[in-house]
């Protein structure tokens, strides 16, 4: 079952959640970001090269016009490779774990995988920054002490989208996270009913996330 | 059999993607009970007779210490639908008794699988199977087999015993899969009791080169060794323990890198085979080290040899310590006037300016005396080239410390007149306030001077304070000088570092063989129809760069100073000396 809605992310640009249910215990969460404008890549190569145009017309040496160029080739292709974030995508795999895939624009993929006897539990996170912010994280398990949290890790780090669109993933994963939940007897503290409104951690947490 | 799981969690069948295309037949894998897994590594194929099975998998038990059992059956159906197939299939069930039993299913020509796990324990209704929701989950055996976890799941020092019980969660399949291999040593087209499909199925994987070098390398090995133990024997004849030999060993850097790499070849060269993964993979960094290093040293000797550079080189030499001496002169003839605009005290200017001035003359005077060697001196230490790139660079940088070594006793004098000022005038300073250093209680006290003491006292620091200027400068001036022979010295000791220490063979493997160096796992959600089990493919999520450079870093004998900026900005400024090299007695591994 495929499903696609528009959101808008924290600074108030286009997203767009594709949402994948393949089986009960698998569903697939994809957020796109709008792709690399015309508009700005010219606007960017233009101040360069009118840069390296008035710095040739001073020193006189066309070193400057190929260098100009080379750069702006290279912080193209490096930002394309390393910074631009197209689809950042969250699978969750009942039983087996949650994996993080970014996209980037020049089609390089960075997966990270996290086993759920590592998940604690799945959660939006409130973050003062200049405003405040909302963000999903996964808890993880400490490994020598089972109730407490190790670490925090935060999804959808470069769509940032708001509030809205959260619920809807957070929803969809606490559903899938209750049939691993209920089995267990251990007491959870963070037991949430999936079908009620989230509640929202504190930013007691902030200070151990990124 | 042993314990059957959690009820509740989905069933996952691990399938290695070389079995797909196998025929019918049964499954033989490990069940993990813990996550509710079954990781299948085989498919033992019609005819067989159930108990030479047994006795087969039981042999496997025990000598590969993985729980290998028969998991469930297998089932492709090439042509129409076989229902007496089908019969005899459910009827393994009662021979081969395992909790739960698998059941896969694929029709010629579908990409869809169907699979049913059935439990007879512990189900609501007795009597009845009660049956769990599967989900396949695809493997490329052969990767897994080869990976590498990092960090690896399993300590080294708990291999022995029942070490596949120790991994958890994934890490548990690629445990059993790698210690699997005595099961996939028999395939579908042996004449032995059982006939296996797994990865090797197209016949057994080998290399005639690669059996070969490993047939050679024992003699070549043992010959390479007494070699080199014979080289060490001769480097620790008493002869060279006479001062002050060692004292100069300790000081120069080349000695210090042929030693660092006779440990490395003693070791590469050494006949006892590596233990663990990590020792095997130092020594493959450490022997492309250090063939890279001799092959840019063979390019650097090549390069030197044609053309008569070695001519144009010593040529070049003498006068470049005749500029430079000339440029501390004129140094030295700044300072005496009055350098930046400051006035010195005349005496004691001229005192150290000419001081200064006549060692210059005499380094001339030494470098006049050894220009006729020098061509034959350069044209040998080329041949060092031979040896690695690293031995050039260090003997380049010894090389720069022996012709600036005038500057260095330059900085020696002025640090210690600073140090010998700044330390009167601190006691001087504290007689003029009429306090003094207790020693016994390490700290200041007051104390009562008598009148001559007191104004003796008070002149010495006077005249202190008004030379503090000129000895200053001086000492400034040097120690700048010194900073700068350091810094390049900095530079090739860390290209020498770089070279030493870079993990060629790891990144090598990165980028060719991805597999090999696994961060983890990564799944893939295949084509879903729905009511079919959920299939994924798992597929080995690489490490990064960064992160192999760091695990796989080879130990480098320690060169950087191990100063903060705070103490060395403090040292500098009580003048005391700065030994940069210091660490090269303790090494760090």
């Amino acid at each position: 079952m495929e499903n696609e809605q528009s959101f808008s992310d924290i600074c108030g640009g286009r997203l767009a959640l594709q949402r994948r249910y393949y089986s009960p215990s698998c569903r697939e969460f994809c957020l796109s970001s709008p792709r690399l404008s015309l508009r700005s890549l010219t606007v960017v190569t233009s101040t360069v090269w009118l840069a390296a145009y008035g710095l040739f017309t001073v020193c006189e040496n066309s070193v400057v016009l190929s260098a100009a160029i080379f750069i702006t080739l290279l912080g193209l292709l490096g930002y394309l490779h390393f910074v631009k974030i197209d689809q950042e995508t969250l699978l969750i795999i009942d039983s087996l774990g949650i994996q993080m895939t970014s996209s980037y624009a020049s089609g390089k993929e960075s997966t990270t995988f996290i086993e759920m006897d590592k998940v604690k539990d799945v959660i939006i996170n409130e973050a003062i920054y200049m405003k405040v912010i909302y963000y999903l994280c996964i808890l993880l398990k400490d490994p020598v002490e089972p109730h407490e949290i190790s670490q925090v890790v935060p999804v959808f780090q470069s769509a940032k989208p708001r509030l809205d669109c959260l619920i809807e993933v957070y929803r969809s994963c606490q559903e899938i996270l209750a049939h691993q939940k209920a089995p267990s007897t251990s007491p959870q503290a963070h037991q949430k009913a999936p079908s009620t409104s989230p509640s929202i951690q504190k930013a007691s947490i902030v200070s151990r996330g990124k | 059999m042993v314990s059957f799981g959690d009820p509740g969690m989905v069933l996952k069948a691990f399938f290695p993607t070389c079995c797909a295309a196998a025929d019918s037949g049964l499954l033989v894998g490990r069940w993990v009970p813990e996550q509710s897994s079954a990781v299948v590594l085989a498919v033992v194929h019609f005819p067989f007779i159930p108990s030479q099975v047994k006795e087969f998998l039981a042999q496997v038990q025990q000598t590969s210490q993985v729980g290998v059992a028969v998991l469930g059956t297998w089932c492709h159906r090439r042509q129409e639908p076989e229902d007496n197939l089908g019969h005899f299939l459910e009827g393994l069930s009662a021979i081969f008794s395992h909790e739960p039993w698998l059941q896969l299913c694929r029709e010629k020509g579908s990409t869809f699988w169907s699979c049913k796990a059935t439990r007879w324990q512990g189900s609501t209704s007795p009597g009845a199977p009660s049956e769990d929701q599967v989900m396949i989950v695809f493997y490329d055996q052969r990767k897994v087999l080869l990976s590498q976890l990092h960090p690896p799941a399993i300590l080294p020092d708990q291999e022995t015993g029942d070490a596949a019980a120790g991994a958890v969660g994934l890490a548990a399949v690629f445990h059993t899969v790698a210690r699997s291999e005595v099961l996939f040593r028999s395939d579908r087209f042996d004449e032995g009791p059982v006939r296996l499909s797994h990865w090797q199925s197209d016949g057994v994987e080998a290399s005639i080169l690669v059996e070969l070098a490993k047939w050679a390398s024992g003699p070549i090995c043992l010959l390479l060794a007494s070699l080199l133990s014979l080289v060490s024997a001769v480097s620790a004849c008493w002869l060279f323990k006479l001062w002050p030999l060692p004292f100069i060993w300790s000081k120069l850097s080349t000695c210090e890198q042929l030693r660092y790499r006779l440990e490395q070849l003693t070791l590469i060269f050494s006949p006892q085979k590596a233990e663990n993964p990590s020792q095997r993979m130092r020594k493959a960094n450490m022997c492309v080290s250090v063939l890279l290093d001799v092959a840019l040293g063979l390019t650097l000797l090549s390069w030197l040899h044609g053309k008569g550079r070695i001519e144009q080189l010593a040529d070049a030499l003498v006068p470049v310590a005749d500029r430079v001496a000339e440029e501390l002169q004129h140094l030295l003839q700044w300072l005496m006037g009055a350098p930046a605009g400051l006035k010195m005290n005349r005496a004691l200017d001229q005192v150290l300016g000419r001081f200064f001035l006549y060692h210059i003359h005499l380094w001339i005077s030494y470098i006049h005396l050894m220009s006729p060697f020098i061509e034959r001196i350069v044209w040998h230490v080329g041949l060092s080239a031979c040896l690695g790139l690293t031995v050039s660079l260090s003997i380049l940088s010894d090389i720069i410390a022996l012709l600036t070594f005038h500057i260095y006793c330059f900085y020696v004098y002025g640090a210690r007149l600073y140090c010998l000022k700044i330390c009167g005038l601190s006691s001087l300073w504290r007689l003029f306030r009429g306090k003094k250093w207790n020693v016994l209680r390490q700290r200041v006290d007051s104390c009562s001077y008598d009148l001559d003491q007191l104004f003796i006292g008070t002149l010495l620091f006077t005249i202190l304070v008004f030379l503090l200027p000129t000895t200053a400068l001086y000492y400034l001036v040097f120690t700048l000088l010194r900073l700068l022979v350091i810094t390049v010295q900095g530079l090739i000791h860390l290209l020498v570092d770089l070279i030493n220490s870079l993990p060629l063979y790891a990144l090598g493997l990165r980028l060719c063989r991805p597999y090999r160096l696994a961060a983890g796992v990564k799944f893939r959600v295949l084509e879903q129809e729905a009511g079919r089990p959920l299939r994924l493919l798992m597929q080995i999520n690489p490490l990064s760069y960064g992160r192999v450079v760091h695990t796989y870093r080879l130990p480098r004998y320690g060169c950087h100073p191990t100063h903060s900026w705070g103490s060395l900005c403090r040292k500098l400024f009580f003048g005391e000396l700065i030994y940069p090299w210091r660490q090269r007695e303790d090494k760090q591994d």
